[in-house]
């Protein structure tokens, strides 16, 4: 496999600037003769397909929801970061790109990122000029805030609701190309492989999950963007549908797979109340603003009433562990030390983990008006969820699954190792190498999608010089009759167990259990010894009632949870392979005297690529090495 | 709060397709927890239904959050159910007690065509945001975030209004199933904002146009709407767009 991440030469600040002029060009006239597939209506996929047609290309866009609106991006709360310095803090487009190659921990390639910060303003401006209703102070001008891991205000936000704005925003212009008969949108349908031609991605194969018709699509570029993989989990931040099986079709077609194992691990969610629990709800970081975190010192006193428990018998562990940031430590750091006070016999739920949260002395200190006027939104959500008052009992939280900075391997120019496969959002391996940073997911989606593709797709356009294909093309009747077989066989096991016996299993019981906020050697070649004997079980007890031809929503999980069986095995391969910890991958066996990661910048600065070999063959591992010119790679370090 | 288990007596809308015939079953789920969701304990019922080989309840959902607007039952005659302000994925068993009996149904408007049990379609919503409901600037060119002050008041009713999830609870609850809940929230969000004020009489007059022929009803000022919102789209958003109609109606040339 070739790993050529084409970055431009030149000065860091000059490379995207001179790349563009050097992209070839297509001709307006000639825009309306390509067909583009944009796979996902998120922020990434909705605001590339809608400027893709407003450039004039012919373009289908296809999500899995009843409607472009839904895609998860909507459930972002805390906020877009860009490099504006409207609060004149000492912000710059070289400050952003700094700490977000810092945050990453050194594993993300500099060109990518410092073209992200560079893109950010631009963002700014075009979502205001959409109408997209940000926070302002009473002088008419936007509001900023700042956001863990960075010392300057540079989160733009609309209340708690900022990634709900933002897509309406993309949707809008989103409908406005489909109203004007420039896009044509596929809502209810998905994605269930891709077809390629002489080696060029050329279109898709798709089930209509209303009717359960497998239909084909031809085009002239794919774009995939499809989400993050944090269902993999069972239990995450995502959302039900969330899927890995758009990007790990690809990858069986030859895209190359990176960093699976870069998962972020949200430190303030709520706990799982019991073993129906079907999802998990995040409350905003900025909750650590006021709240402090805690357990009993004692274990015997986790099962009295927080309240009676008296201030010199709790362990205040952040702050104790770490005095300099407290309770504002970054989320693997804050994720982490919570495991360890569970792991020590002191969760304050019975039969889940769980750490308080309390914001007792910010409302003796700040009154509750006070506090209601910053978190009520929040604390009502909290109310709704655990039945609890948080303005009298402290929360109780613990960390989950949320984003996965892995995904399918892209050039600078966003392109993976298939020609013509695009990949945008959280589906790409990113600009947030081992560890995003708050407010990063929200600006690298719309990045990508308003003002990456629309140059860099024109390009391969110009240059690729592919003949026209029709769905008639023999490769599109082979992977329609794949789909079907794979349908077929799900329907055909007839065991007696469902489908989210066996995601929750997957989830929970192996990978969370050993390659979740902590991992070691052992556990994950434990991992990778359950995995399979949970596949060849799945594929002899699952029950699939119904038939493929028609709504069957047991049938759409079980396609969904065959794939995760598959790929979380190279998840466990990848954090097997890295023996290192950085960012959101902790390996127990490289951690310092304190307990804080430690990264092995000799081995393992490189992006792992993985490429399929074969359905009984282990895959291959690629590397695409990293070099750091302008930021120099140091310890981070928060105590 | 207590954990002892709740008996529950459903009463599920089932219908196989748009035409078919539907009617409601009754369905007995033992083992309720409080502390489950509403969807949750009906994934524990499509689970015992798996088990006897009978077809699940289908019903949309996405996020599980209240945010994605997705979710979309009638919860005993009330959209979204009992609790004020809070989307079905967001109600809890706790809600209830034990021995309660439930009616579930689909929105039921001639707008939103029943696709199985309590799903329905909800694409006119897309239709009409798709003539009218956004600003038409392409993108690239966009003046400076901060060149055009906006004032924090007007920034944050513009908000309120932004905040619909384009569920289709305001349209289930009005005896006329008319939107205007949801077309005077967009309406009225794009009203707040400079930005939407060039567009402002071709947007309310197309987005009702499309309103009106997807088959809404009138308004004919019950409130329920409003009532029904999960998001809380106050009533004022139909005043400022039957206002803004009247105005673009009788603004003569264009
Ligand atoms: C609860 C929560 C809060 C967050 N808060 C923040 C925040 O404050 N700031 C921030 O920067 N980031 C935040 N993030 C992260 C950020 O929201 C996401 O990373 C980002 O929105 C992803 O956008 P996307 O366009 O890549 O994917 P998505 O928005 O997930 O869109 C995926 C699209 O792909 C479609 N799709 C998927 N699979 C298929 C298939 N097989 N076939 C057809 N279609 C398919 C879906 O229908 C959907 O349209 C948050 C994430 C979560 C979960
Ligand atoms: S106005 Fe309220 S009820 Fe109607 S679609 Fe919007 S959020 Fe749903
Ligand atoms: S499932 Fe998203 S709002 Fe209920």
């Amino acid at each position: 496999m070739e790993l050529n991440a084409r970055i431009p030469a030149g000065p860091i600040s000059e490379k995207w600037d001179k790349h563009r002029f050097e992209l070839k060009l297509v001709n307006p006239a000639n825009k309306r003769k390509f067909k583009i597939i944009v796979v996902g209506s998120g922020l990434a996929g909705g605001s590339a397909a809608a400027t893709l047609a407003e450039l004039g290309y012919d373009v289908d866009c296809f999500c899995f929801q009843d409607s472009p609106r839904r895609a998860h991006s909507i459930a972002a709360q805390g906020g877009i970061n860009a490099a504006k310095n409207y609060p004149n803090d000492g912000d710059s487009i070289y400050r952003l790109f700094y700490d977000t190659v810092k945050g990453g921990d050194y594993r993300a390639r500099e060109a990518n990122v410092y073209r992200l910060a560079q893109i950010s303003n631009n963002i700014i401006d075009q979502c205001v000029a959409q109408g997209v209703p940000f926070a302002r102070e009473y002088g008419g001008m936007l509001a900023n805030r700042s956001f863990g891991g960075a010392q300057v205000s540079r989160t733009f936000y609309a209340r708690g609701q900022t990634g709900q704005q933002l897509l309406l925003g993309a949707y809008s212009a989103l409908e406005r190309m489909i109203g004007a008969g420039k896009v044509k949108m596929h809502p209810r349908t998905e994605m269930l492989d891709l077809v390629l031609v002489d080696g060029h991605a050329r279109g898709i194969v798709t089930r209509n999950l209303i009717t359960g018709a497998i239909e084909s699509w031809a085009a002239d570029a794919v774009i995939l963007a499809t989400g993050g993989y944090g269902n993999v989990f069972y239990l995450s931040t995502n959302a039900m549908g969330s899927n890995v099986t758009a990007s790990y079709r690809c990858y069986k077609r030859g895209a190359g797979f990176a960093n699976p194992c870069f998962t972020q691990i949200h430190p303030t969610c709520i706990p799982v109340s019991g073993d129906y629990q079907s999802k998990l709800t995040l409350m905003s970081e900025s909750l650590r603003n006021d709240g402090r975190v805690w357990v009993p010192k004692k274990a015997e006193d986790c099962r009295k009433r927080p309240r009676e428990i008296p201030e010199e018998d709790r362990d205040y562990y952040l702050e104790r562990k770490y005095p300099a940031f407290g309770n504002l430590v970054p989320r693997d750091v804050a994720s982490r030390a919570a495991k360890e006070a569970v792991d020590s016999g002191r969760s304050v739920l019975a039969g889940s983990p769980a750490v308080y949260l309390d914001f007792g002395n910010a409302i003796r200190r700040d009154g509750e008006d006070a506090i209601r006027d910053r978190y009520g939104n929040l604390f009502d959500m909290y109310e709704r969820i655990s039945g609890e008052n948080p303005y009298e009992t402290p929360m109780r939280i613990y960390p989950a699954v949320h984003y996965t900075m892995g995904g399918l391997w892209v050039d600078y120019n966003l392109m993976s190792t298939i020609p013509g496969l695009h990949v945008l959002g959280e589906a790409n391996f990113s600009d947030h190498g081992a560890n995003r940073l708050g407010a990063s997911a929200l600006m690298q989606g719309l990045a990508d999608g308003y003002f990456v593709i629309p140059y860099t797709i024109g390009h391969y356009l110009a240059t690729a010089k592919q003949p026209k294909v029709s769905t008639d093309h023999a490769a599109f009747k082979a992977a329609e009759e794949a789909v079907k077989g794979r349908l077929k066989r799900l329907l055909s096991v007839g065991g007696d167990k469902s489908v989210d016996y066996f995601h929750r299993t997957l989830g929970v019981d192996i990978l969370w259990e050993y390659c979740g906020m902590a991992r070691n050697e052992a556990g994950l070649k434990k991992a990778l010894q359950l995995i399979p004997e949970l596949r060849e079980r799945f594929w002899k007890e699952i029950r699939v009632p119904g038939s493929a031809s028609e709504l069957n929503i047991w049938l759409e999980k079980a396609g969904r949870v065959a794939d995760f069986l598959e790929f979380a095995e190279i998840l466990c391969l990848d954090a097997l392979n890295r023996e290192e910890s950085c960012g959101g991958h902790f390996r127990e066996e490289h951690q310092t005297a304190d307990g804080e990661a430690k990264r092995d910048d000799h081995k393992f600065a490189y992006g792992a690529v993985w490429e399929y070999k074969g359905d009984n063959q282990a895959p291959a591992l690629n590397k695409e090495q990293l070099s750091f010119e302008y930021v120099k790679l140091a310890t981070r370090n928060y105590a | 709060m207590s954990d002892e288990k709740m008996k529950i007596t459903l009463h599920v809308w089932r219908q196989k397709g748009p035409s078919a015939p539907g009617e409601l079953k009754t369905y007995k789920v033992d083992n309720v927890n409080p502390h489950m969701s509403f969807l949750e304990m009906l994934d524990v019922l499509n689970e015992e239904l798996l088990q006897k080989n009978e077809d699940p309840i289908a019903f949309d959902h996405d996020c599980r959050e209240g945010i994605c607007g997705m979710c979309s039952m009638v919860v005993n005659g009330r959209p979204h159910g009992p609790r004020k302000a809070t989307t079905t994925c967001q109600l809890h068993m706790r809600s209830f007690k034990s021995g309660d009996e439930i009616y579930i149904e689909p929105w039921r408007a001639k707008a939103f065509p029943i696709i199985k049990d309590l799903m329905v379609d909800r694409s006119a919503f897309d239709r009409i945001i798709a003539s009218g409901g956004y600003v038409a600037v392409h993108t690239g060119g966009a003046p400076d975030a901060n060149a055009l002050p906006i004032g924090k008041k007007d920034a944050d009713e513009a908000f309120d209004y932004a905040a619909c999830i384009g569920c289709g609870a305001c349209v289930a609850a009005c005896p006329n199933a008319s939107a205007m809940l949801f077309v005077g929230a967009k309406v009225a969000h794009l009203g707040k904002l400079p930005q939407g004020e060039v567009e402002r009489r071709s947007r309310v007059l197309n987005m009702v146009h499309t309103m009106d022929t997807e088959g809404f009803g009138a308004c004919t000022n019950h409130g329920e709407c409003s009532a029904s919102c999960p998001k809380e789209i106050p009533l004022e958003a139909i005043m400022t767009l039957n206002r803004d109609y009247a105005r673009a109606s009788f603004s003569g040339d264009e």
